[in-house]
């Protein structure tokens, strides 16, 4: 039999060699999630595993809230109370003529045959913390499948558009943000109803249109809301005021930037719409469109794509 | 009468389970809600280092890049980003830890910087590869803070190993 010394500072492998190996993984991780996104299995495990943790360490800071909500002063109640019913009075109004701006609409609409607009079902969800990464805008929502969160549904809160759900778990859901820079959303300017594209710019605080000639009518202040063409936003959610508008006559499109009205690095209290619209795939509606003008053909063969849901 | 005292005072050894605690407790500080991230110190790469260095046959890169895929998964990040970051973490920290642990503790944060700051590029570079954009100059003020918190999280760590100061005068050692 062969001699072995006995193993008496036994240490395993060199640090340098361990470092390989699990830098060598970790690259090889990152291809698979970035490229084929063969990581999700992983990424849920390991979710679910840090779940009570992450509960855990939430718990002081939502006992903290509780605590102090209890013991906040009887004039700050009174001075939210009066300010409340005074909003309330507006609102109520307010109310009162959209009531009658939609039986309006609904007879209209009737007339013209066109379709109701549905009003979606929604869910409430609070953050439950915000993704560390620098690198995207993402939160962490306390909803998931378990509540009937779908990826790719719109998430709003008070004051406008928010973000997309991009990932669902069992008990959670991961949102992104309008403000990240691989999240675009269709828009319209309220005032002239001039369609585009917004896109997050990734610092966190402005959007952009993208790709608007440069004698687009945009005014600096102008509301821009969803347009509703992709079928994921419901219409008409305010998402952003233009805060500047830069023409260069160099320059093809101009440079426009929108910060968000949704408060995106404020609110904890959000609402996730269940808005699912029916439309036709783009093959379908040029078929139709073919059928309907015989004599006009359509030349362009566009390839056969469907309106890609989520980001 | 101070004998125990300084950096050559004998300490007790670690208990895993305080090595654990610690580590889970830094995971949850980092899955906090905070109102803005890019202040906010990374405390489980500091506790790893702090291991690594401390309980260098207990705590290596392996555990380092566990702990790195877990905050991955939970930040929504690229899996493998925080992984690769820890994991180099984890190896720096043993490269320096029979060295570094004779200086003063101000002169072991300078060191605990250099290597954050680089675990930091290293995860920029990985996010600029993968077609990120740069996040902005602010983001190196946590890793500032990360290094200026290290003399405390020694002290904090460390306190359970240190004994305390035996008066018994009699005793020959």
């Amino acid at each position: 039999m062969e001699y072995q010394p006995p193993q008496f500072f036994k240490r395993g492998p060199a640090p340098l060699a361990r470092l390989t190996f699990f830098g060598l993984l970790s690259v090889l991780l990152m291809v698979l999630d970035a490229r084929f996104q063969y990581a999700e299995p992983l990424r849920h495990g390991l979710t679910l595993a840090i779940y009570p943790l992450q509960q855990v360490a939430t718990a002081p800071v939502t006992a903290f809230n509780r605590v102090s909500d209890f013991f906040s002063s009887q004039t700050s109640l009174r001075r939210e109370n009066a300010s409340l019913r005074s909003q309330q009075l507006k609102n109520a109004q307010s109310l009162l003529v959209l009531q009658s701006l939609t039986q309006e609409n609904q007879q209209l609409r009737k007339l013209l045959e066109a379709r109701t607009t549905l009003s979606s079902p929604s869910v409430f969800a609070e953050i439950v913390y915000a993704g560390r990464d620098p690198f995207s805008r993402k939160v962490i929502i306390d909803r998931g499948s378990q509540n009937g969160i779908e990826p790719g549904q719109p998430v709003v809160d008070g004051s406008g558009v928010l973000g997309q759900v991009t990932r669902v778990l069992p008990l959670l859901a991961e949102v992104t943000l309008i403000t990240d820079k691989n999240q675009s959303i269709p828009v319209q300017v309220l005032r002239n109803g001039l369609r585009g594209i917004a896109y997050g710019s990734g610092d966190g605080t402005t959007l952009e249109l993208r790709f608007m000639p440069a004698n687009a009518e945009i005014q600096n202040g102008d509301v821009v809301v969803t347009s509703g063409l992709d079928g994921v936003y419901p219409r008409g959610l305010p998402v952003a005021n233009v805060l500047k508008v830069e023409r260069d006559a160099t320059a093809a499109f101009a440079k426009i930037r929108l910060t968000p009205t949704a408060g995106t690095n404020k609110h904890r209290q959000v609402l996730v719409i269940q808005h699912s619209e029916e439309l036709p795939s783009r093959a379908e509606a040029e078929q139709k469109l073919k059928q309907a003008a015989p004599g006009k053909a359509v030349k362009q063969d566009k390839p056969k794509t469907t309106p890609r849901r989520g980001q | 009468m101070r004998r125990n005292q300084g950096p050559q005072r004998i300490l007790r050894p670690a208990n895993a389970f305080f090595i654990a605690f610690s580590l889970l407790c830094a995971l949850a500080f980092n899955l906090l809600p905070w109102p803005d991230l890019r202040l906010v110190p990374d405390l489980l790469a500091l506790t790893l280092m702090f291991w690594c260095i401390h309980q260098p046959r207990r705590i290596g890169v392996g555990i380092a890049w566990l702990f790195g895929l877990t905050m991955d998964a939970a930040n929504g990040a690229l899996i493998g980003q925080y992984a690769l970051a820890y994991a180099f973490l984890g190896f720096g920290a043993h490269v320096i830890h029979r060295r570094v642990l004779s200086f003063s503790v101000w002169q072991q944060a300078v060191h605990i910087f250099a290597l954050l700051l680089v675990s930091q590029l290293l995860m920029l570079a990985v996010r600029l590869i993968a077609g990120g954009t740069f996040p902005g100059w602010l983001t190196f003020v946590s890793t500032v803070i990360a290094a200026i918190l290290w003399p405390f999280i020694t002290d904090l760590l460390l306190a359970p190993q240190r004994a305390p100061d035996d008066i018994d005068e009699t005793r020959p050692i």
